[in-house]
């Protein structure tokens, strides 16, 4: 089962969860987790397992054969993107502006622009007992995470052994990277906090994911700095709310010590165990 | 030498826009025959990705020797114009466009490399 | 007239309660949001909408049922998947196209249409303070380039031009992607809001990466700075190093939350404790500009 952990807002503990989440089922159950959000990566700094592969990411980007070129610039006519310009006598191919779409490529009449390969990021795969954790890293100046993203999560499908779950810390917001990180998900948690911008945000990711069809639960953070207007919108909404866990200074120092929360504070592993008894639930439903 | 400047306006007076693939307006001007013109470049609000490049493919109709901006240009549009025999010059952010070019002049802005 | 933009690259900092202080107190300034993903500061300033502007960014490809011979070429080019059969005809998922226009130029019956998508909207607010706010709300799923941001950023300065004001706050993105070099782009000052965690830590000098290709004059706050004295210290060293202003500390205070959840900035909150704070935050930013 696939699930993608996200939030409208960034800072509302996706990662926290994520990982906590991950290696609590990891005690009982094979898991994989993967971090997404492949602008800013974090998770790999709560987890210390096994570093078993490395990979380099690439995307297909077109290369000007100079020799073959009539210089009629279909190419840079065609582009959408403005990736391939055509300065008097060359033709310039602008990397991290293609979309790898082929089209300059395919639809040019003397073969002169090849595709090939271009380094896009990292790709990191760790084992820590029963938890295989795949970080993606995009590299800084790449501007488009969604390639990388989709390139992941095909890796995690097609080349490691099915889990009993799938577990995916999603970049926050709620553009291209997210849509492409939720994808195939069952099931998307969405992490938020019961404060106006908390709030704010989780009524745009819900917007988002029901656009995609996708089955929602909520999570709230740091209970008690705000209101309760957040549980009564996942109320109103009849979104379910799998856990609630409380605003304690303890959380955020461990957090930034880059420690795991539940061995050390117990309400916290009290309410991921809930979650997992949800999702434990979910899963033989469906069967 | 001609000379690019990015510019909110079309003349002397106007000021330095900071910004390169996003600047308002393009001034040109060849010191030889002491000519200045301008290219309106307000369009590039439309286009969403590749503003830089776009904005750099204009220059490289002109064939400056030197471009005079506030901040440099951004990653794409450096990749264009490293093409051209082009030095870039920074620093000129509130600057009017006379006072930039006097800045040039007298050697007060960095180069970019 | 000079602009300031606020970044931090991980989210949650409080990079946007800290745009809303420095609103409260700063005088002749026109706020942008241009976190236009996951815009927030309108909950803290109250805007009044004088106009709104429908924006448009990226095309999706379409297929007209009437005109498609079913030869099904569209789906064998398509790159994103983005094609399926319906019934006897093709369709194409806005969701999935990407707008390249692959499909556009190699349909052999010229039924696709290349469509320019609304992707969301930029308002110009009035606010319950001293100053006006440029802000927009981009739709779940779309494409966010620098477009929006840019958009936003030029009703700010034509906002700023027009009524004489002296600087444009701009709360930024978060991440490092092209939202945030839009953001960055024209600025005279960069301030990095960011936290005494091994996350914070690293996104910040991932963004500062970014600045430091354009050249700004830069500072940083740290919020929540007791946390993990440690890792603050490692801040210092990192900023020191970069020759980054150091701009303040902020020790972890609840009353971040708390005035959030009464809609105030910091300042309304409880002005005693964190007027004199952010006039002296705002002070040192402007000697910058100077």
């Amino acid at each position: 089962m696939k699930i993608a952990i996200a939030s409208g807002k960034g800072g509302t503990g996706k990662t926290t969860l994520a990982v906590n989440l991950a290696l609590r089922a990891s005690e009982t159950r094979n898991v994989v987790l993967a971090d997404l959000d492949v602008e800013e990566p974090n998770s790999s700094i709560f987890i210390s397992g096994n570093k078993l592969i490395e990979q380099q990411l690439f995307r297909s980007v077109p290369n000007w054969e100079k020799e073959a070129c009539t210089l009629c610039g279909k190419c840079a006519e065609v582009c959408q993107f403005h990736a391939v310009v055509k300065l008097g006598e060359t033709i310039m191919v602008l990397p991290k502006l293609c979309h790898s779409c082929f089209a300059c490529s395919e639809l040019c009449p003397v073969n002169a622009l090849l595709m090939r390969n271009t380094p896009l990021g990292w790709l990191r795969v760790f084992e820590q007992g029963k938890l295989f954790f795949l970080e993606s890293k995009l590299d800084v100046g790449e501007e488009m995470s969604a390639p990388m993203i989709k390139q992941t999560i095909a890796y995690m499908n097609d080349k490691l052994p099915e889990p009993e779950y799938q577990f995916r810390d999603c970049p926050p917001g709620t553009s291209c990277p997210v849509i492409a990180a939720t994808g195939d998900a069952d099931l998307v948690l969405l992490v938020t906090e019961p404060t106006p911008f908390g709030l704010h945000d989780l009524e745009l990711a819900v917007e988002a994911m029901r656009q995609l069809d996708k089955r929602m639960a909520v999570v709230i953070n740091r209970w008690g700095i705000g209101n309760d207007k957040v549980l009564r919108f996942c109320e109103t909404e009849r979104l379910p709310v799998w856990a609630i866990f409380p605003n304690q200074r303890k959380i955020a120092e461990l957090y930034s010590r880059g420690e795991l929360i539940y061995p050390k504070v117990q309400e916290f592993r009290e309410g991921l165990d809930s979650i997992l008894d949800k999702l434990d639930l979910m899963k033989r439903e469906a069967e | 030498m001609k000379i690019a400047f990015t510019s909110a306006g079309t003349n002397w007076d106007a000021q330095i826009d900071p910004r390169f693939g996003r600047a308002d307006f393009i001034i040109f001007y060849d010191e030889e025959k002491d000519e200045i013109s301008s290219f309106d470049n307000r369009n590039i609000i439309k286009v969403a990705h590749g503003a830089g490049p776009q904005t750099a493919q204009k220059l490289f109709e002109f064939k400056p020797q030197v471009l005079i901006t506030g901040n440099g240009p951004g990653g794409n549009a450096a990749a264009i114009l490293s093409q051209m025999d082009l030095r870039i010059f920074t620093g000129a952010g509130g600057m009017t466009v006379r006072e930039a070019y006097e800045a040039y002049k007298n050697g007060k802005l960095p180069q970019s490399d | 007239m000079k602009e300031i933009v606020i970044i931090s690259g991980k989210g949650g900092t409080g990079k946007t309660s800290v745009a809303a202080a420095l609103a409260t107190i700063a005088s002749q300034t026109v706020m942008a949001d241009c976190d236009v993903d996951a815009a927030d500061l309108h909950l803290i300033l109250k805007p009044e909408t004088r106009k709104s502007e429908a924006f448009f960014s990226g095309v999706k490809a379409v297929i007209d049922p009437n005109k498609c011979s079913s030869c099904g070429l569209c789906q064998d080019i398509c790159r994103f998947d983005a094609v399926c059969h319906q019934g006897s005809v093709y369709r194409i998922d806005p969701l999935d196209c990407e707008g390249c226009g692959y499909c556009h130029h190699i349909c052999p019956v010229d039924a696709i249409d290349l469509q320019e998508q609304q992707v969301g909207y930029c308002y110009i607010s009035d606010t319950k303070y001293d100053c006006q706010l440029v802000h927009a709300k981009l739709e779940a799923g779309a494409d966010n380039s620098g477009k929006l941001v840019t958009k936003v950023k030029k009703d700010a300065k034509e906002i700023a031009r027009k009524t004489g004001m002296n600087y444009i706050l701009v709360d930024g993105s978060p991440g490092i992607g092209c939202p945030v070099i839009s953001s960055l782009s024209g600025a005279d000052f960069v301030l990095l809001v960011t936290e005494p965690t091994l996350s914070g830590l690293g996104d910040m000098q991932r963004v500062n990466q970014l600045v430091e290709q354009f050249k700004i004059p830069t500072g940083c706050l740290i919020n929540k700075s007791d946390i993990n004295p440690e890792v603050t210290e490692k801040i210092r060293a990192y900023i020191q190093g970069k020759d980054i202003l150091q701009v303040d500390e902020i020790p972890y205070d609840e009353e971040f939350s708390q005035a959030i959840t009464l809609s105030q900035s910091l300042v309304e909150f409880n002005p005693a404790k964190w007027q004199p704070r952010f006039t002296k935050i705002w002070q040192t930013i402007i000697k910058e500009l100077q």
